[in-house]
C-alpha cells in the first residue's frame, strides 16, 4: 500500500516538474518582448532595458526559471505585466468563480451519469436502456459552447428565468451568484454526462459477464442486490479514470463556457491575457490548472487502491 | 431411488433458435452422487445451468425440473432466488475468476448466509469461519480477511466449495470442478467434495470431461452427447459392460495407447536405472547436484549416426525470478522457478517432463527454446550452445527446435490464413523458398498430419480444436525440426481427439525420427508417448528413468503424489466394481 | 476455377450485407458518407456564393430561398455550413494522421521493449494528459496565431497520447498469446512480429479509436473557431458561425442552430460508424475503450 502510494506521489512530483519546465519554455519562444508591451511602443529603447532588468528578463534562462518555479511553491505568482496587480490577486478574484463552477458542474455530471448508467445496465436492451442510451449518444456530439447558446435562448432570451450572462458576485449572497453559475454549469455537466453514463453502463455490463457475478447469483442474490453490492465497485475503475479525465475537460470547457456567458473566471482571464501578451499570468494559470489536472489524477490513483485490494498488496 | 430430489425428465433447451438439450432425462436421489459426463458441446454445463435457472436470456426450455417437488422451469425468480444457494449449491470450473475480486473471502462466504438465515453480521461470520476450516482453510492462515488474489486456485476453489455448501444445500452442482487444477489438488478437492457430500447427505451431480473422475466418484452415470442422454446407469455396470457403443469409445479413448517403436534391446540396456543420479525429492535440505545423465543413446534414425553427443544437453541450469516488491526499496527473496536442472535428450527419443503447476516445468522449457535466458547454465542443442547468443546466431538451431503450445485456439494469430501460418518457420531456412514451393511445403505439412491442402486459404477460426492442435503440429514439423517441444499439448482436448493427436504424435516419432520434450502434468500421456521421463518438483527434477518403471514405482515422494493422484480408469473401474458388487 | 473465383465474392457481399445490417454501422457510415459528399460538393458548388456579401438579404429566416436562412452578411447558412465542412474534416483528419503516425510506432515501441523505455514513453504521456487539451491548444494558437494549421498541431500532438496508448494496450495484450511466442520460436524478430501480428489485431482497436477522436477533432475545431483561434474569414467555419450567432440570438436564432446542428449530426455520425465497426469486426474491441 506505502509502495503505491509513494509510487505515484513521486510519479505526480516529476510529471509537476516536467510541467512547469514545459510552461516555461513553451512561453520562452513566444515573439514579442514583454518590457515593450507593458511600456508601450513609445518608450525608449533605454527605458526598456531597464525595465528589462528590473523584471529580471535578461537573466539565464535557467535562473529564471528556478526564480519563477520557487516562486511558485511560495504562491509568488509575479505582478501581472498589463494590470499591474500581483497575479495571485487576480487569481484569486477568479478563481471564486472558475472552481464552484467546475465542482457543480462535475456534481451534476456525476449525480446524472451514475443512476442513468446503473439503471440502462439493469435493463440492458429493454426501451428505457434504448432510450437512454440514444439520448447520450447525441449528448456526447453536442458541443457545449453551443449547448450554452441553445440553453440562453431557452432560459435567458425566452422565459427570462436567469441572466444571459455575467456573474453576480458572491457578495450580493450566494442564491444570485448560483444562478448565473447554474447554466454554464449545466451546459458543462450535461454533454460529459452522457459520455459518464455510457462508460459506467459498458463498465457494468463487462463486470456482469464476470465468473464472480454468476457465483454470486448461485448464492441465491436477486438481480438488482447483485448489481449493487458487486458489480458496482467492480466497475468504479474505470469510471473513476474517466471522471478523473473529465475534470482536466471542465477545467479546459472553462475557458470558451465562461466566455459564452462573461464569467470573470480563470478561464476567461487566461484567454484575455493570452490576446493580451500577458505572459506571467498564461504560466501562472496555466501551471495552476495542471497542477489541479495532477492532484486530481493522483486522487483518482488513490481510489483505485481504496476500490481494489490488488493494487494495495502489489507494489 | 423413489424419492428423486431431482427429476428431470425430456428437457429440451434451445439457445437463440439453436437446440443444445434434447430430450433429456436424468434424476438424482437424496445422498447420491451422480456423473454427468460427455465432451464439449454436448450440453452438460447448459443441464446444470437449466436447474440453476441461470441461463442467458435467450433460451427456451420445455419439459419438466422438478426439485424437491418444486417445477424449477415454473419457478419465479424470487422462488429460485430461496432455493439457490440455500438448497442448491454450485460450484464452477475455473477458481481464478469465480470469486470477487474486491471482497474478502469472509464476507463472500458469509454473504449466502445473511442472506437465507437472516443471520447477523457477527453471528454469519461465525458460520463462515466454520465452514472455511472445515473444507481445509485454517483461521490462523487464513483469517475471514483474505483477499481471492492472496489464495491460490486450489484455495479459491475451497473456498467457491464453502460457499456453495455453507447451508448443507441437498443438492450441490459442481460443473468441472477440477479441471483448471493440477492432478495433485484434482484428487484433495474430489476427496473434499465426497467427504462434505457423505457428512450432510447432500445429492451431487458432478459434471466432467474425464472419465476416470467420474466413475471414481459417482454412484450412478450419465453420458451426453450433443444434447442427448446416451447411456445412463449405475457407474460400474455402464463401464464394465460398455454395451453403448459410444461409450465404448469414450473409455477406449480415454484408456489409449499409440502403437509406437519398441525400443530396442540395445537401448533398454544401455537406458539408466531411474534412481540414478537423482536427489530424493521432498527434501528442503541442500542436496548434491544431480549427476547429469544421458539417459539414452539412439543411433539408428539421427542423421549424425553412431555420434555420442545428445540432441539436447542442459546443464545446471537456473532461472532466479526477483522477489515480490515488498516496497520501494525492499524486495522479497528471490525465487528460483528453475534450480539446477541437468538432463539430455537423445536423437529420435521421446521424453516427458512431469510435474505440478508452478514447478518450473513451462520456464524451463522456455529456457530450451531460448525464449527466455537462463540466470545460470549452459543448453546445448546439436552440440551448439544456444545460451547467450544473438537472435540472429539462434537460427539453425530454431530450425531445427520447433514448439507446439497447449491452447489450440490461442497458438495462431487469427488474422492469417493456414498458409502463412504454418509457413512462418521457413524464413529460417538458409535458402529463401519461392511462393510456390512454400505453398507446396505447407501442403506437404498438412498431409503429413492429416489435413488437406485446401485447407491452405482457411482462418483458423474454420478450425475444430483437434484440427488447430494438427496445423500447430504442421507448422512445428515444417521446417524438419530434430526436437519438438510440446507444452500441454493435449489437454484442452476431448479424450476422442486427444487420443488422435497422441497417434500423430507417435506416427511423426516413428517416421521422422522427431524426438520429443512433452511437458505434461498428466501421466496418462507421459505413459502413452514417452519413452523417459523427468519428475519435476519446485524447480529441480526429482526423479528421472524410463517411463514405464517411473510410473510404476516411483522412489520420490513428488513423483508417488503424483502417480497416486491420476485418475485412472481401469483401477477406477475395478474398484468400483468390487464396492457396487 | 468458377468455384474458386465465387468464394470470395460470395464472402464479399456477404459481409457487406452484414455491415449493413448493424443499425449503427448503416446510420453512421450514411451520414459520413453524406458530410463527405457535402464537403467534396462544395469545391464545385454550392447554392449561393459565400464571398458574396449581400446586405438587402441580411438575417433571413429559413425559406424555400434560403433553406438554413441568412447570416448578418446575407450569407446562405446552407452555403456556408457546406464550405464550412471542408475546414472540419480537414482538421480532424489530419490531427488523427498525426496522432496515429506518432502515437501507434510509440506504443508498439513501448510494448515491445518494455522496461526503461516503456516507462519514460508513459511518464511522457502522462504529462501531456496532465495539460488540459483544450486548454493547451488555446494557448498554442493563442501564441503561434491563429489559423487552421496550428489549430491541426494543436488538436495533433494531443491526439498522440491517447493512440500511443490505446496502442500500447492493445499490444500488451497480444504479446503474451501463444501465437506471439510460436512466432519467436520461429526466429522473428520484435519488428517483423510488431508488423505482422500486432498491428493487424489492434487495427479494430485503433481504428475505433480513431473515429472518436476524429470526433473529437471536429468538437475541438468547432471550439477554437468559436473562440477566433481556427481558421480566419472569410473562410467560414463552424465554430466562427456559432460566435457570430451568438449576439444575434435573439432576433436570428437559426444563425446557431444549424451551424450547431451540423456539428452534432457530423460527431454523431462519427461515433455510430465507431461503434459499428468496434461491433462488427470484433466485439470485444468494445470492451477496451
Amino acid at each position: 500500500m506505502t509502495a503505491y502510494l509513494l509510487k505515484r506521489l513521486v510519479i505526480a512530483a516529476i510529471t509537476l516538474v516536467l510541467a512547469s519546465m514545459v510552461v516555461f519554455a513553451v512561453l520562452q519562444v513566444v515573439p514579442g518582448d514583454p518590457a515593450r508591451l507593458m511600456l508601450g511602443m513609445n518608450a525608449s529603447a533605454e527605458q526598456v532595458e531597464m525595465l528589462r532588468s528590473q523584471l529580471g528578463l535578461n537573466d539565464p534562462l535557467v535562473l529564471r526559471y528556478l526564480h519563477w518555479a520557487i516562486g511558485l511553491l511560495h504562491l509568488d505568482f509575479g505582478r501581472s505585466y498589463t494590470y499591474s496587480v500581483p497575479v495571485l490577486d487576480l487569481v484569486r478574484e477568479r478563481i471564486v468563480v472558475s472552481l464552484p463552477l467546475a465542482l457543480i458542474a462535475l456534481a451534476l455530471s456525476t449525480a446524472i451519469a451514475i443512476p442513468v448508467g446503473l439503471y440502462s445496465a439493469s435493463r440492458r436492451g429493454r426501451a428505457g436502456d434504448v432510450i437512454a442510451m440514444g439520448v447520450s449518444q447525441v449528448g456526447v456530439a453536442v458541443p457545449n459552447f453551443w449547448f450554452a447558446l441553445l440553453l440562453i435562448y431557452l432560459f435567458a432570451v425566452w422565459l427570462r428565468w436567469v441572466p444571459a450572462g455575467g456573474f453576480a458576485g458572491w457578495k450580493a449572497g450566494a442564491w444570485p451568484a448560483l444562478k448565473s453559475l447554474l447554466l454554464p454549469a449545466v451546459a458543462l455537466a450535461l454533454p460529459q454526462a452522457a459520455i459518464l453514463a455510457r462508460v459506467t453502463r459498458q463498465a457494468l455490463l463487462e463486470v456482469l459477464s464476470e465468473d464472480y457475478i454468476r457465483t454470486a447469483r448461485a448464492k441465491g442474490m436477486p438481480y438488482r442486490a447483485v448489481l449493487w453490492r458487486h458489480a458496482l465497485r467492480n466497475a468504479l475503475i474505470p469510471v473513476l479514470t474517466i471522471m478523473g479525465l473529465q475534470f482536466a475537460f471542465l477545467l479546459a470547457g472553462t475557458v470558451i463556457i465562461e466566455n459564452v456567458f462573461y464569467l470573470p473566471g480563470l478561464g476567461r482571464l487566461v484567454f484575455q491575457a493570452i490576446t493580451q501578451r500577458d505572459l506571467i499570468v498564461v504560466e501562472s494559470v496555466v501551471m495552476l490548472l495542471v497542477a489541479a489536472v495532477i492532484a486530481v489524477n493522483l486522487l483518482v490513483d488513490l481510489s483505485y487502491a481504496l476500490v481494489d485490494p490488488r493494487l494495495r498488496s502489489r507494489e | 431411488m423413489t424419492a428423486g430430489l431431482l427429476e428431470i425428465r425430456d428437457l429440451s433447451l434451445a439457445i437463440g433458435g439453436h437446440p443444445i438439450l434434447k430430450g433429456v432425462d436424468l434424476s438424482i436421489g437424496q445422498g447420491e452422487v451422480m456423473g454427468l459426463v460427455g465432451e464439449s458441446g454436448s450440453g452438460k454445463s447448459m443441464t446444470a445451468l437449466t436447474v440453476m435457472r441461470l441461463l442467458p436470456f435467450s433460451a427456451r426450455a420445455t419439459g419438466s425440473v422438478r426439485f424437491d417437488g418444486i417445477d424449477l422451469l415454473a419457478a419465479t425468480e424470487d422462488q429460485m432466488c430461496a432455493l439457490r444457494g440455500d438448497d442448491i449449491g454450485m460450484v464452477f470450473q475455473e477458481p481464478m475468476t469465480a470469486l470477487n475480486p474486491v471482497k474478502t473471502i469472509g464476507e463472500q462466504v458469509a454473504e449466502g448466509i445473511r442472506l437465507h438465515t437472516g443471520a447477523a453480521r457477527a453471528e454469519a461470520e461465525e458460520r463462515a469461519r466454520k465452514m472455511l476450516d472445515r473444507v481445509g482453510l485454517p483461521a490462523e492462515k487464513f483469517p475471514l480477511s483474505r483477499y481471492p488474489h492472496e489464495l491460490s486456485g486450489g484455495q479459491r476453489q475451497r473456498v467457491v466449495i464453502a460457499i456453495a455448501c455453507a447451508l448443507k444445500p441437498k443438492l450441490l452442482i459442481a460443473d468441472e470442478p477440477t479441471t483448471a487444477l493440477d492432478v495433485v489438488l484434482q484428487k484433495q478437492i474430489l476427496e473434499l467434495l465426497k467427504d462434505l457430500v457423505r457428512e450432510n447427505h447432500m445429492g451431487l451431480l458432478l459434471i466432467s470431461h474425464d472419465l476416470a473422475v467420474v466413475t471414481e466418484m459417482a454412484d450412478r452415470i450419465t453420458i451426453l452427447r450433443r444434447g442427448e442422454v446416451m447411456e445412463e446407469g449405475e457407474t460400474a455396470r455402464v463401464l464394465s459392460e460398455q454395451v453403448h457403443p459410444y461409450t465404448r469409445q469414450l473409455a477406449q479413448a480415454s484408456m489409449h495407447v499409440p502403437k509406437r517403436r519398441a525400443l530396442s534391446p540395445l537401448e533398454e540396456e544401455m537406458a539408466p536405472k531411474a534412481t540414478e543420479g537423482v536427489a530424493s525429492g521432498g527434501t528442503s535440505n541442500p542436496i548434491p547436484r544431480p549427476v547429469e545423465t544421458t539417459l539414452s543413446i539412439l543411433p539408428d534414425i539421427s542423421p549424425s549416426r553412431g555420434e555420442r553427443t545428445p540432441l539436447l544437453a542442459v546443464k545446471s541450469v537456473s532461472r532466479l525470478y526477483p522477489g515480490r516488491r515488498l516496497s520501494l526499496f525492499r524486495r522479497d527473496t528471490p525465487v528460483y522457478a528453475v534450480d539446477d536442472v541437468s538432463l539430455s535428450i537423445a536423437p529420435g527419443h521421446s521424453v516427458a517432463l512431469v510435474g505440478r503447476s508452478g514447478c518450473g516445468k513451462s520456464t524451463l522449457a522456455r529456457m530450451i527454446l531460448a525464449l527466455d535466458k537462463p540466470t545460470s547454465g549452459e543448453i546445448r542443442f546439436c552440440g551448439q550452445a544456444i545460451t547467450g547468443k544473438a537472435e540472429a546466431d539462434l537460427k539453425s538451431a530454431r530450425r531445427d527446435m520447433q514448439v507446439v503450445f497447449q491452447d489450440p485456439y490461442g497458438s495462431f494469430d487469427p488474422r492469417q490464413k493456414v498458409e502463412r501460418l504454418v509457413t512462418e518457420p521457413l524464413h529460417l531456412l538458409e535458402k529463401r523458398p519461392s511462393h510456390a514451393e512454400r505453398r507446396e511445403m505447407a501442403a506437404h505439412a498438412l498431409a503429413e498430419v492429416g489435413l488437406s491442402a485446401s485447407d491452405l486459404d482457411k482462418y483458423p477460426h474454420e478450425f475444430s480444436g483437434g484440427q488447430r492442435q494438427r496445423l500447430s503440429i504442421a507448422r512445428a514439423i515444417i521446417t524438419r525440426p530434430k526436437l519438438v517441444v510440446a507444452d500441454e499439448p493435449v489437454s484442452a482436448l476431448d479424450v476422442s481427439i486427444r487420443a488422435q493427436i497422441l497417434d500423430l504424435f507417435a506416427d511423426l516419432n516413428n517416421r521422422l525420427g522427431v524426438a520429443y520434450l512433452f511437458i505434461t502434468h498428466d501421466l496418462t500421456v507421459a505413459r502413452a508417448i514417452t519413452d523417459e521421463v523427468l519428475v519435476m518438483h519446485e524447480g529441480r527434477i526429482v526423479e528421472r528413468g524410463v517411463t514405464k518403471d517411473v510410473l510404476d514405482h516411483p522412489q520420490s515422494d513428488a513423483a508417488q503424489a503424483l502417480v497416486e493422484a491420476a485418475p485412472d480408469l481401469h483401477r477406477a473401474i475395478a474398484r468400483k466394481m468390487q464396492e457396487q458388487g | 476455377m468458377t468455384l474458386q473465383t465465387q468464394v470470395p465474392e460470395r464472402r464479399l457481399t456477404d459481409a457487406i450485407g452484414k455491415a449493413l445490417a448493424n443499425r449503427s454501422f448503416a446510420i453512421g457510415l450514411f451520414i459520413a458518407l453524406l458530410v463527405a459528399g457535402t464537403a467534396l460538393l462544395s469545391f464545385v458548388w454550392t447554392p449561393y456564393d459565400v464571398t458574396k456579401l449581400v446586405i438587402a438579404d441580411k438575417q433571413q429566416a429559413p425559406s424555400w430561398l434560403h433553406w438554413f436562412g441568412t447570416d448578418h452578411f446575407g450569407r446562405d447558412i446552407l452555403s456556408m455550413i457546406m464550405v464550412g465542412s471542408r475546414n472540419s474534416l480537414a482538421v480532424a483528419l489530419v490531427a488523427v494522421g498525426i496522432g496515429m503516425g506518432l502515437g501507434v510506432p510509440l506504443g508498439c515501441l513501448a510494448a515491445a521493449r518494455g522496461g526503461l523505455l516503456d516507462e519514460a514513453l508513459m511518464r511522457l504521456n502522462d504529462l501531456v494528459f496532465a495539460f488540459p487539451a483544450l486548454l493547451s491548444a488555446i494557448m498554442i494558437t493563442a501564441i503561434f496565431g491563429p489559423g487552421a494549421i496550428n489549430a491541426i498541431i494543436a488538436i495533433g500532438i494531443f491526439n498522440v497520447p491517447v493512440f500511443a496508448r490505446v496502442a500500447r494496450a492493445g499490444a500488451l495484450s497480444i504479446w503474451p498469446r501463444e501465437f506471439i511466442l510460436a512466432a519467436r520460436a520461429a526466429g522473428k524478430g520484435g519488428t517483423a512480429i510488431t508488423v505482422e501480428h500486432i498491428l493487424p489485431n489492434i487495427a479494430t482497436l485503433l481504428m475505433v479509436q480513431g473515429t472518436i477522436q476524429f470526433a473529437l477533432g471536429i468538437l475541438a475545431e468547432a471550439g477554437l473557431s468559436y473562440l477566433g483561434l481556427g481558421a480566419q474569414p472569410p473562410m467560414p467555419s463552424w465554430g466562427r458561425m456559432l460566435f457570430d450567432a451568438q449576439t444575434k440570438m435573439a432576433i436570428a436564432p437559426w444563425m446557431a442552430i444549424f451551424p450547431g446542428l451540423a456539428i452534432v449530426v457530423t460527431v454523431l455520425g462519427l461515433n455510430l460508424l465507431g461503434d459499428g465497426i468496434a461491433d462488427l469486426i470484433d466485439p470485444k474491441a468494445r470492451r477496451q475503450r
